[in-house]
């Protein structure tokens, strides 16, 4: 028998997006899987709720992209009609609001996608998040098992499809990436339904930010991977093959001064840094 | 006796089905208010009968004349009866033989008529409906016979006391079924519901444009209606029954189960789960509410299961029509395997529009519930997001024209024709049809010019997927690039485009933009530049050829004859299929079928390829990106498939004594000025 289970308080942190070929404003894709994740928890468990929080400039566009959330709560209950919006002036930190927002309301879980679309993309904010409120933190997210006397039993995945079962105690900040499942279609009645509660944030300017240079990214250049193979067995064989270190080394015990030694002739040999 | 006893059940029967069409039209005022002209719809009745559903209805010389002795036989015997023995005027001395023998030849003529439906009805092909419509010819009988012989009297054949009491009594009881079948039954649910509602359905029809009118014209509407965006409290689609317009749940009611819609449909015959017969009268079911228990028909295919059973599904006017969970009126994957091919439409006798009734459906279940199946809402995002349905670089729409030095109508502002290319501009397949035709145009010196990246997709699959959000946004958009420049006429060898273009822009098109194009498929257009001398083919050396109409081009606009001219031109003898012209089979590759993949137990390209096989032809000429996909993607096929303006593009004999390509003859005496 199942034992009873209780619903909990979820927050989704979710920002705008940017399509990778036309740049248009979008939900993006890791947040979206976030609140994917956090539909699948609540339909689970009943009596859960879910709060959408973003932190940002409003405009006609990051709307049209934030009620592209909504537009996933066709299916929902309670609580998924409205998106707070901490509504902060353009290059504003949104740190600070979040952490506010988040310690006021006391959320069990958070969930987040790793990396923003947008803007600084570092991937930094669930861990300054973390810090800030002193709450433990599990990226790569593939899925939330159950959760249960306020403790979550994670599935965090790994590389080639492996999976690590954790336990952490609520409240936690979990993040997910292209690991965790797809987002589910965003429908437009319920998306042009949806309210957008904004309320002030902390608006801090972020003197980083405001010192940096941004331009569009460029595409990673990719390592080819050479095949020569005789059959079409070889070839088989080669694509399923995993990724080959082969002239890795494990470094153990070694002052800092070795390691950052080690670090820079690898990175001279692979012609990163050229001098 | 019979003096007495007639008048009496006449007049009950009579009240009877007064008070039944008042519940039945109460049950059709659930949906949803639509503005027709009532007393000029009641007006058109006669003419939209007698020529428009004739016209469909005498497609079967056999059933055709069978339906006029009937029905005409009982429509001249009910008024006649009511005359005669109703109001008792077949007991004057003047009117009473005339009318009397009057009302005999008209029974007579409805038995004759109703022996002819008895016969249909010993074999009744699987199409037809059994159940209470096994009865009818029995009924028919009935009515006409009992008529007969009680008129004799009156005219005078048979002395008033003949025959004993019991024989009276036998006849009225005759009498009193026929009754009850034609006059009781024609209001309350039987069969000859479809008469009452059939007549209102013509009147009331939410196309009137379909329908002639004396000064001729009409026929044709295909365009869906849009949906009101603006109006926030406008429902999205239709999750109801009683969501539908009263005159698309009239046009539901007045379906007479022949069946004809099934025997035409692809995904039927594919054994994809969807009956459109089954569909509207799933409808019905839902409008008067129960369940589907008693529906009479073949199912709903079903894999493994010889049929989805019937009693499982069940519903109300105001309840779901796809349940979240469990079953509710149709399961989903009905919806989604239309191929919006229209020919259930084409073929339908009550001039019911199923794929209005499946696209309202599917636009819930896209717009509120976000539950497009399959790969439809990767689709979707792509166009959101690219313009484009493919996910592709919006800016590499015109790559594979690179050298072709295409000249773009925002470096000249003004040509003769815009050459729409559609999305098969991003398929290896279709650009080799699109070059075809660029070196067609050129050929003929054609004063033409693309919107190169401006164009977007037309928006044809978004709206068939009921994506009307994402069919508008891009319609609004195309308009507006449109309308920044001037064109006599648009061309384009897609049809879906032409479509859409040309019968549903124009309901979105704002003050500034009208939105009204003359469209026209490269068939017709190359149709017209060889009739116009301006073209010269060699001979035809190849095989045997057939050709397959496009729905959007058939069906959807009418054009049958275009593309068979051009082939007649380039000598081209053609091959037909048994089904083709307006009866064309459908490829499998509209409304979106081929992303939302409904399985079945077969495909349908592959049916359509053994229409071609059984023709003997070597080629299929086709004119249509999807349905050269569809076709092509034919696994040991048996037939070659061409566009057509590959096949002209091949044969055409090149003008020496012309002036080079690119150069353009005297553009601004040829065109005029147009609001595009």
């Amino acid at each position: 028998m199942r034992p009873e289970q209780q619903g909990i308080e979820m927050a989704v942190l979710v920002s705008v997006g940017r399509h990778p070929i036309t740049g248009r404003a979008r939900r993006a894709d890791q947040d979206a899987r976030g609140l994917e994740l956090a539909l699948c928890l609540e339909g689970r468990l009943p009596g859960s709720r879910i709060g959408l929080l973003h932190a940002g400039p409003r405009s006609e566009e990051s709307e049209a992209a934030l009620r592209g959330y909504l537009g996933m709560a066709a299916d929902a209950g309670t609580g998924l009609n409205t998106l707070t919006l901490l509504e902060q002036p353009e290059g504003s930190d949104a740190i600070p609001a979040l952490a506010d927002h988040l310690s006021a309301a006391m959320p069990q879980l958070v969930i987040t996608g790793t990396r923003a679309e947008l803007g600084e993309g570092s991937g930094l904010l669930p861990y300054a998040l973390a810090e800030r409120l002193g709450w433990p933190l599990v990226n790569g997210l593939a899925a939330v098992e159950k959760v249960e006397n306020g403790v979550a039993t994670l599935l965090q995945a790994l590389p080639r499809g492996q999976r690590r079962r954790l336990q952490v105690r609520l409240p936690a900040i979990i993040c997910v990436d292209a690991a965790a499942p797809a987002a589910r279609q965003s429908a437009f009645g319920p998306a042009r339904r949806g309210e957008l509660e904004a309320t002030p944030g902390a608006a801090e300017l972020d003197h980083e930010l405001a010192g940096w240079q941004v331009a569009p990214a460029r595409k990673r250049p990719k390592r080819l991977k050479i095949i020569r193979a005789a059959s079409a067995r070889d070839r088989f064989k080669a694509a399923a093959a995993k990724a080959e270190g082969g002239s890795g080394q494990v470094l153990e015990g070694v002052s800092s001064e070795q390691g950052a030694e080690a670090i820079f002739t690898l990175l001279h040999e692979e012609g990163v840094l050229r001098s | 006796m019979l003096e007495t006893l007639l008048p009496i059940l006449i007049i009950t029967a009579l009240a009877l089905a007064v008070i039944g069409a008042w519940r039945r039209i109460r049950l059709w005022r659930q949906g949803r208010p639509s503005a027709v002209p009532l007393f000029k719809g009641l007006a058109a009745l006669p003419r939209r009968y007698l020529v428009d559903l004739h016209h469909v209805v005498g497609r079967d010389k056999v059933i055709s004349n069978t339906h006029v002795a009937t029905a005409g036989g009982f429509v001249a015997a009910a008024v006649l009866m009511i005359l005669v023995h109703g109001l008792g005027l077949g007991s004057s001395e003047r009117m009473g033989p005339v009318l009397g023998g009057l009302l005999l030849l008209a029974s007579a003529t409805m038995f004759v008529g109703s022996l002819f439906v008895a016969k249909r009805r010993r074999n009744p092909p699987a199409r037809l409906s059994r159940g209470p419509w096994m009865r009818l010819p029995k009924s028919l009988m009935a009515f006409s016979l009992s008529v007969f012989l009680i008129t004799l009297p009156t005219v005078g054949v048979l002395p008033q006391d003949a025959g004993s009491w019991v024989l009276a009594l036998i006849l009225s009881a005759v009498l009193v079924w026929g009754l009850g079948e034609m006059v009781f039954g024609m209001t309350w649910g039987g069969p000859m519901k479809h008469a009452f509602a059939g007549a209102l359905h013509l009147a009331f029809h939410r196309r009137a444009e379909r329908f002639s009118t004396k000064h001729g014209g009409g026929g044709r509407s295909t365009g869906l209606k849009a949906l009101d965006l603006d109006d926030e409290r406008a429902p999205l689609g239709v999750e109801k029954p009683a969501d539908f317009t009263w005159n698309q749940l009239l046009g539901f009611d007045a379906c007479v189960q022949c069946g004809r819609c099934e025997a035409v449909c692809p995904a039927f015959a594919a054994g994809q789960p969807l009956n459109p017969k089954k569909l509207i009268q799933d409808m019905v079911v839902g409008l008067a509410g129960g369940s589907d228990a008693k529906y009479a028909g073949s199912p709903h295919p079903s894999q493994g299961l010889g049929g989805k059973p019937v009693g499982e599904h069940h519903g109300g006017p105001h309840g779901p029509i796809v349940a979240r969970e469990g079953t509710a009126l149709v399961d989903a994957e009905t919806l989604w395997a239309c191929t919006t091919c229209r020919a259930c439409v084409e073929e339908c006798p009550m001039m019911i529009e199923h794929v209005d009734a499946i696209v309202d459906m599917r636009r819930f279940l896209t717009l509120e519930r976000g539950e497009t199946p399959n790969k439809a809402p990767e689709v979707l995002d792509n166009l959101i997001a690219t313009d484009n349905p493919g996910g592709f670089a919006p800016g590499s729409r015109m790559n594979w024209a690179a050298d072709l030095n295409l000249p773009l109508i925002a470096d000249l502002q003004q040509v003769d024709v815009l050459l729409w290319l559609g999305d098969g501009a991003f398929d290896m397949r279709n650009q080799r049809t699109l070059r075809a035709l660029v070196k067609v145009l050129r050929a003929a010196e054609v004063d033409f010019a693309v919107l190169g990246n401006e164009e977007r997709d037309s928006g044809d699959v978004a709206r068939r997927l009921g994506d009307e959000a994402t069919f508008q946004s891009l319609a609004k958009r195309n308009i507006a690039t449109l309308a920044k420049y001037r064109f006599q006429q648009i061309v384009t060898c897609d049809p879906h485009s032409f479509h859409v273009l040309g019968n549903e822009y124009g309901e979105l098109g704002g003050p500034g933009a009208p939105a009204r194009y003359d469209v026209r498929h490269h068939s017709t257009y190359i149709a017209e530049l060889y009739d116009a001398g301006r073209l010269a083919f060699s001979p035809w050396k190849g095989g045997r050829v057939t050709y397959h109409d496009p729905c959007y081009l058939g069906r959807y606009n009418g054009e049958y004859e275009a593309p068979r001219r051009v082939l007649e031109a380039l000598g081209i003898p053609l091959n037909e299929m048994e089904r083709s012209g307006f009866r064309s089979r459908c490829c499998g590759g509209g409304g979106g079928a081929p992303i939302t993949d409904i399985p079945g137990e077969r495909r349908i390209p592959d049916m359509r390829m053994n229409d071609v096989k059984e023709t003997g032809a070597e080629l299929v000429a086709v004119g249509c990106p999807q349905c050269t996909a569809m076709l092509e993607g034919v696994v040991d096929k048996t037939a070659e498939v061409r566009d057509i303006a590959e096949l002209v593009a091949d044969a055409i004999v090149m003008p020496s004594a012309r002036p080079r390509r690119g150069e353009r003859c005297s553009p601004g005496s040829r065109t005029e000025e147009v609001v595009s």
